[in-house]
């Protein structure tokens, strides 16, 4: 489908015989940083009574700060810019992916709807897991697969199950809003389709077709709405567990 | 001709999946409102854990799609 056909703005250089290029991707990408940009600036000058710009900004730290001292308790303080630069940099890729921006002959593209997008995003938090883990608890992180107090025969098929548990992580993660996002988009080009086809086919069947799917269409937006806040939710909730995993290994802070 | 429509066969059968996921993410909602409506002191701090649920029973629904997907635009 053309909303999610990755194209080339400016081709840069080659790099091995591949075309490194300057796509909407890439584009959407930096559209997203500057719009976190634009929104921390409004909550950056310190005020001592903080106006509206500054506690919208703060109630986005907080939830984050909140989020991560629940999760991991005292060192989970450390993550806060990790987790908060991920959770807003999805939050306003998705939203940004949402936007009417049709109407003004700019079709605007969802980069997390592209496996590549969340499966670097993924990885770098796996790779936080894994870099901390091994950090802090050396060869005590594999231990991770054997939970406390497992008899050994039981070990036998648990800590297969818990590596395999802990190898897919990054996949279920990345795929999840992947899928999310690209699941959403194609359900309103359905129904979008749906209201031109009938169109299509003259008055009678356009306005029997047509209006329900219309209607469909305003919810599955604002269903879209919340999807693209709870897949961020989501995407930094679980990353905060996996990062409590690795600092703490089975024991609960 | 066959292989197309069993393809396609397949890819019906995972919407099974993705419906059994829309129940599994019905009953964690319920079950959080249900214990929240009990003790609704208590709710505020099991909504983390509550969208960990979310996150697990949705994952499979969504594997559900992945599945379709593959089996009609690429296998």
């Amino acid at each position: 489908m053309h909303q999610f056909e990755v194209q080339s703005i400016a081709d840069m250089f080659t790099l091995g015989g591949q075309t490194i290029a300057f796509t909407n991707s890439a584009l959407y990408m930096v559209a997203a940083l500057v719009a976190l940009w634009a929104f921390m600036l409004m909550g950056m000058k310190r005020e001592l009574v903080p106006g509206r710009g500054q506690m919208l900004v703060e109630s986005f730290v907080g939830f984050i700060d909140k989020l991560l001292a629940q999760n991991i308790g005292h060192a989970g303080r450390k993550y806060v810019p990790y987790v908060f630069t991920l959770f807003m940099f999805i939050l306003l890729g998705n939203l940004i992916g949402l936007m009417p921006l049709g109407l003004f002959k700019l079709h605007p593209f969802t980069f997390t709807s592209h496996f590549t997008v969340t499966g670097v995003l993924a990885i770098m938090s796996f790779s936080i897991v894994l870099i901390v883990g091994f950090a802090k608890h050396g060869l005590r992180f594999f231990s991770l697969f054997a939970p406390k107090g497992t008899p050994i025969p039981v070990l036998l098929l648990v800590a297969p199950i818990e590596f395999v548990s802990f190898m897919v992580r990054p996949f279920s993660l990345a795929l999840r809003l992947f899928v999310a996002m690209t699941a959403g988009h194609i359900l309103l080009k359905v129904l979008a389709s749906f209201v031109v086809n009938a169109a299509n086919t003259g008055a009678g069947i356009g306005l029997a077709v047509g209006i329900p799917s219309f209607a469909l269409m305003v919810g599955v937006s604002a269903l879209e709405v919340l999807v693209a806040g709870v897949q961020a939710y989501v995407f930094a909730l679980l990353t905060s567990l996996y990062i409590n995993d690795a600092e703490h290994l089975h024991d609960h802070h | 001709m066959e292989a197309d429509a069993i393809k396609l066969l397949g890819a019906g059968l995972a919407a099974i999946g993705a419906g059994l996921a829309a129940l599994g993410v019905g009953n964690v909602f319920a079950a959080f409102l249900e214990g929240a409506l009990r003790n609704p002191s208590a709710a505020a701090g099991q909504q983390g854990n509550m969208f960990i649920g979310f996150a697990a029973a949705e994952l499979l629904g969504l594997l559900a799609f992945v599945v379709a997907v593959l089996l009609i635009f690429v296998a």
